[in-house]
């Protein structure tokens, strides 16, 4: 019972509602033997970092669908270092383009993930990140 | 400063890593429960269990408002969900529900999984309440996950259990909800403003009669005669019998009713010893299932992974049965 789980927050911020895409991966990561907390729709930087915080999870993943990734993405990271969890690793998954993903990934960002990537790559990338 | 003294002093960070080592039972977690156990035992622990789909998690959701605003206590929130048999892995979609509760530091929720069938969930979820009783939380509400028998286990954590039932769950409620009618201090029909609430209603009511008689008749020389069994006598305090509150976790209907309903269980408890009595039973099944874990901990030190093969293969060819295997391992050697 010591073996150590990792715990990923998969969350929607902003305000579209498109959660299949971060559905899909909750379940992937499921299946991939994670566990995973689910916190819906519509969630603030603010209530995914105290989540985060309360859930002691090492990594965060953020489903963006609405173009506002530049936005959200270093609150969230702020946050995460303001509760002392500089350690969480953050992936983004949504539409993004290029220019950007440079930026989010020089920002500290773990790793991004458009549309068409498969949920192979996503574990694979989770678990490097979080045990090295 | 070490992550007990830090929980002590009211660190959250201290306080969620202090949970994994807990909840992951390292030697570093169970140092901390030692240190942190003096402080325990002043929580109000609250199970809440039913069937998947009855609103658990919009009523905990609720409940945890009103404790915050009408009582300013602080409350925890611990949410089991089931892991995968198959990956080990979960999905944890409690907070899904308790969105209110975010932006209140007065409040922490924690999801964990079930994580295998060996007591896991019992051990360490009692653990973590107990972390949570030392950080000074007033109310701790533990969300089982749904039917199973789990939930007798939560009977036995929590002070209080609710029991939660929704109309419109079919005719065989009665069958399945004989058992866990046991361990219900109170009953609640949530979504009561739904179709085929009266008859929930009904089918619980008449089931409370049947496990708490009050009115006895019975034949005798052919006489019907009738007794009513005092409710409450001279010698001992009123026996407790669940009342049935009815709620609408999504629109906080029938909650403040709910939380009294909760208070008057707590007055009953305190008044009659029954606190003090579930507290030895809690307390006993914690050390009994430490006991366990601790005895299956020796054996699997004491015995090699080759000798727990060799005794399968044996068994397999009928060359030994697996009473007389275990009895051999135990001892050190098989023969």
């Amino acid at each position: 019972m010591t073996e150590k789980k990792i715990r990923v927050l998969v969350a929607k911020p902003g305000l579209d509602g498109h959660d299949r895409g971060a559905k899909v991966v909750a379940r992937a990561l499921r299946d991939a033997g994670m566990e995973v907390i689910y916190t819906g729709l519509r969630q603030t930087p603010e209530m995914i970092a105290e989540a985060a915080l309360q859930e002691d999870v090492d990594v965060v993943g953020l489903s963006i669908l609405s173009g506002a990734h530049m936005a959200l993405t270093p609150r969230v990271m702020e946050l995460l270092k303001t509760n002392g969890q500089e350690h969480v690793k953050v992936f983004i998954g949504g539409i993004v383009p290029d220019e950007d993903v440079q930026s989010l990934k020089a920002m500290g960002v773990a790793g991004v993930f458009g549309p068409g990537a498969s949920t192979e790559d996503i574990i694979r990338d989770v678990r490097t990140a979080v045990t090295g | 400063m070490t992550y007990s003294q830090a929980v002590l002093s009211g660190d959250r960070l201290a306080l969620t890593r202090l949970l994994t080592q807990v909840e992951n039972n390292v030697p570093e977690g169970r140092e901390a429960l030692i240190e942190l156990f003096p402080y325990t035992g002043k929580a109000h622990l609250i199970g809440v269990t039913g069937s998947p789909g009855t609103g658990k998690s919009s009523l905990v959701n609720q409940l945890a408002l009103y404790y915050r605003k009408s009582h300013e206590k602080r409350v925890a929130i611990i949410a089991v969900d089931p892991s995968s048999p198959f990956t080990g892995g979960a999905v944890l979609g409690d907070r899904v529900r308790m969105r209110d509760l975010s932006g209140d530091t007065g409040v922490f929720i924690r999801s964990m999984a079930t994580r295998g069938s060996l007591g896991g969930l019992a051990q360490s979820t009692a653990n973590m309440a107990q972390v949570f009783d030392a950080a000074g939380y007033d109310v701790i509400i533990i969300e089982t996950v749904g039917a199973g028998q789990s939930e007798v286990d939560v009977a036995r954590l929590a002070h209080t259990t609710l029991v939660v039932e929704a109309p419109g769950l079919g005719d065989d409620i009665q069958a399945i909800k004989a058992g866990i009618l046991e361990i219900a201090d109170i009953l609640v029909i949530n979504k009561a403003d739904r179709a085929g609430v009266e008859n929930t209603e009904r089918a619980l009511k008449s089931m409370l009669d049947l496990a708490h008689p009050t009115e006895h008749v019975f034949q005798h020389h052919g006489q019907s005669m009738r007794t009513v069994a005092p409710v409450q006598d001279s010698f001992s305090a009123p026996m407790w019998i669940p009342p049935i509150q009815k709620t609408v976790a999504t629109e906080g209907k029938g909650i403040a009713e709910l939380a009294e309903s909760i208070g008057r269980h707590v007055a009953h408890l305190t008044h009659s010893g029954d606190w003090s009595l579930r507290e030895k039973n809690r307390l006993e099944v914690e050390l009994d299932a430490l006991i366990r874990e601790t005895l299956v901990n020796q054996f699997m030190e004491e015995v090699s992974q080759q000798q727990y093969d060799d005794a399968v293969q044996r068994i397999i060819q009928r060359k030994i049965s697996p009473w007389e295997a275990a009895k051999s391992l135990m001892n050190g050697r098989l023969k």
